[in-house]
């Protein structure tokens, strides 16, 4: 108990003691997950809209693989990004290994088929008639797109919290592309795998909590807004 | 004459080796209401979705106001449209919104789609409902509200999908009262496509009945129900009693023709000798008692028939009814019913005016 408690001590004393590693890991940790969660949006909204309204020959597989990468393991993404962006690799004349962008490549890799796979249940559980009904009181497509977004706002709020929770979370491809390099490319994830293995107990449990405290923020926020339009269920009588 | 508002020539609409609908020739004239029957999966719903350009027929070409409806002027004259479908196919917002929408996605500023919208939803009877959200309101209500999205609009072609059908009786008999008076009133033009005969005859002007892809008569409403052009319209208007005859003779604009049961004589000139069908509605076959001497049940027009079997309804009862080797089929008032005292296997006698019989020649294959 001694050392959660000393772990919660010096949580606290790093973050509003102002230790400026810290906030600068923190803030790290934020750009890089944030980043790759709205390009995760960008690409995985899209995507999964084109699944749930269109139907094109291989369109089951391309489902599939959508579903298989909802779960892909961050190490096996971490694995194949680093190949790919090796030195000697396809990509490595782009020289992004052990850089934030390199990580910010491997959440979106592991961000982007959550993203998408809920958008494209959040849309099917819309009415298929309802793009009809819209387009018959003269919507054009891009206003359709935006009001059948709206309209599945809130899982595809969820599919937002799914996606942010996967890449600010996983450690393992952040390691592996990052490097976990002091002031470049260590994140809270990373550096809480350091501390614990250096023995650093307190700094790692700080470390975590902060993780913890980060990610509840943003949950909180987001669950909040989504929140917001929940349908009131009848009290049984 | 009246300005032809929607025209389709050839319109072919396929789902792979399926035609679904085939349409050669269709105008919809400015101001009229064109109701289309058909039983489901006639393609009555396919119909709409092309003449409000929601759907790309496979084959053929549709003008808007003369003008050729192609994929760069699509949005154009869809916004000249509007529909309402079968589902009230509602936003989860509040009712205002939800009737707003149409004119929000015109870009109209909230002060004119207040005044725009304000009138209709006084007209729909929903004014005290605008704040609620959808979620929380009747069928009737959810309806009242996409018909007033679409009515709000002001379109020049309003399409219909069997938007009552969802609905309790009450509900739907109040709304399509309602619908009929704004209808009139605003003498917007009206595709309204339905199953139900007695939602057709009251709101169309004129009556379109669609079997199987293809429109197998268009007319004013009373023609359509009272003169239909073959057997198939005859059975989807309503005309139950359809017997296979033979015309005897045929002189001075009245045709008497034989069948298995008797003899009916009908207004128009046929050919003797052919072979026809005697088509005749069941509200205008008249049940009697025998009284007189048994030769005059014998008389043309008038039947000796025996009950089948009694259906009864909250306005009418149904009779099927048996005469020889045809069958009829007859619908009498409650009171009427009550006065003759029907049982099942009663004798009765069937009476009709030659001016409800409508013949039906058979084309030779």
């Amino acid at each position: 108990m001694a050392l959660i408690w000393d772990g919660i001590v010096t949580a606290f004393s790093l973050v509003f003691g102002g230790d400026a590693e810290v906030w600068s890991i923190t803030w790290l940790s934020l750009k890089v997950s944030g980043l790759a969660t709205t390009i995760s949006l960008v690409v995985g909204i899209p995507l999964g809209i084109l699944l749930a309204m269109t139907r094109f020959p291989g369109r089951s597989l391309a489902v599939a693989l959508v579903n298989t990468g909802m779960g892909l393991p961050p190490v096996v993404v971490g694995l194949f990004v680093s190949i790919f962006l090796w030195r000697s690799g396809p990509l490595g004349f782009l020289d992004l290994i052990y850089s934030p962008a390199a990580m910010v490549i491997a959440q979106v890799v592991i961000a982007f088929p959550i993203v998408a796979g809920l958008t494209l249940t959040s849309f099917q559980t819309l009415n298929p008639n309802l793009g009809l009904q819209l387009l018959g009181i003269g919507a054009s497509k891009p206003q359709l797109l935006w009001l059948l977004c709206k309209e599945a706002r809130l899982p595809l709020l969820a599919a937002v919290m799914a996606g942010f929770g996967g890449v600010i979370s996983e450690v393992g491809a952040s390691m592996m592309v990052g490097g976990n390099i002091r002031g470049q490319t260590r994140v809270l994830t990373t550096a809480t795998v350091l501390e614990s293995g250096k023995g650093n107990f307190d700094i790692a449990i700080a470390l975590g909590l902060i993780l913890l405290a980060l990610s509840f923020a943003v949950n909180f926020l987001l669950t909040h807004i989504q929140q917001r339009e929940q349908i009131r269920w009848p009290k049984p009588s | 004459m009246a300005e032809t508002l929607l025209s389709l020539r050839d319109i072919a609409v396929r789902h792979g080796e399926v035609t679904v609908l085939r349409l050669s020739r269709l105008d919809v004239e400015r101001g009229e209401i064109l109701a289309i029957i058909g039983p489901n999966g006639a393609g009555k719903s396919t119909l709409l979705r092309v003449m409000g350009m929601l759907q790309q027929p496979s084959a053929g070409i549709i003008h808007f106001r003369g003008e050729e409806v192609g994929r760069d002027n699509a949005l154009l004259m869809r916004r000249r449209t509007a529909s309402v479908f079968q589902e009230p196919l509602l936003l989860n917002a509040s009712v205002y919104e939800n009737a707003a929408l149409g004119l929000k996605l015109r870009g109209l500023g909230r002060a004119e789609i207040r005044e725009r919208l304000h009138p209709w939803l006084e007209r729909l009877r929903i004014s005290n409902l605008a704040s609620r959200r959808v979620r929380t309101l009747s069928g009737g209500e959810l309806q009242r509200t996409s018909l007033t999205r679409a009515l709000a609009l002001d379109p020049e072609l309003l399409l219909l999908d069997e938007p009552f059908s969802a609905l309790d009786p009450p509900t739907r008999e109040s709304l399509l009262i309602d619908l009929r008076e704004i209808l009139n009133q605003t003498g917007v033009t009206t595709v309204f496509v339905t199953h139900d005969r007695h939602e057709a005859f009251m709101l169309g002007s004129r009556i379109g009945v669609l079997r199987e892809g293809r429109l197998l008569q268009v007319g004013p409403g009373l023609e359509v129900f009272t003169r239909p052009l073959d057997e198939s319209v005859a059975e989807i208007v309503g005309a139950d009693t359809r017997i296979p005859a033979l015309v005897e003779s045929s002189a001075n604009g009245v045709a008497r023709v034989r069948f298995d049961g008797g003899v009916a004589e009908a207004m128009g000139a046929f050919n003797a000798g052919a072979r026809v069908i005697l088509c005749l509605r069941p509200e205008d076959i008249i049940l009697s008692r025998e009284t007189g001497a048994p030769r005059d049940a014998e008389r043309p027009n008038r039947l000796r028939v025996k009950v089948l079997k009694i259906i009864p309804s909250t306005l009418h009862y149904r009779l099927a009814l048996q005469c020889r080797g045809s069958q009829l089929s007859a619908l009498i008032t409650r009171s009427a019913f009550m006065n003759l005292g029907v049982n099942v296997g009663d004798d009765l006698i069937a009476s009709f005016n030659p001016a409800a019989v409508h013949i039906i020649p058979i084309r030779k294959q």
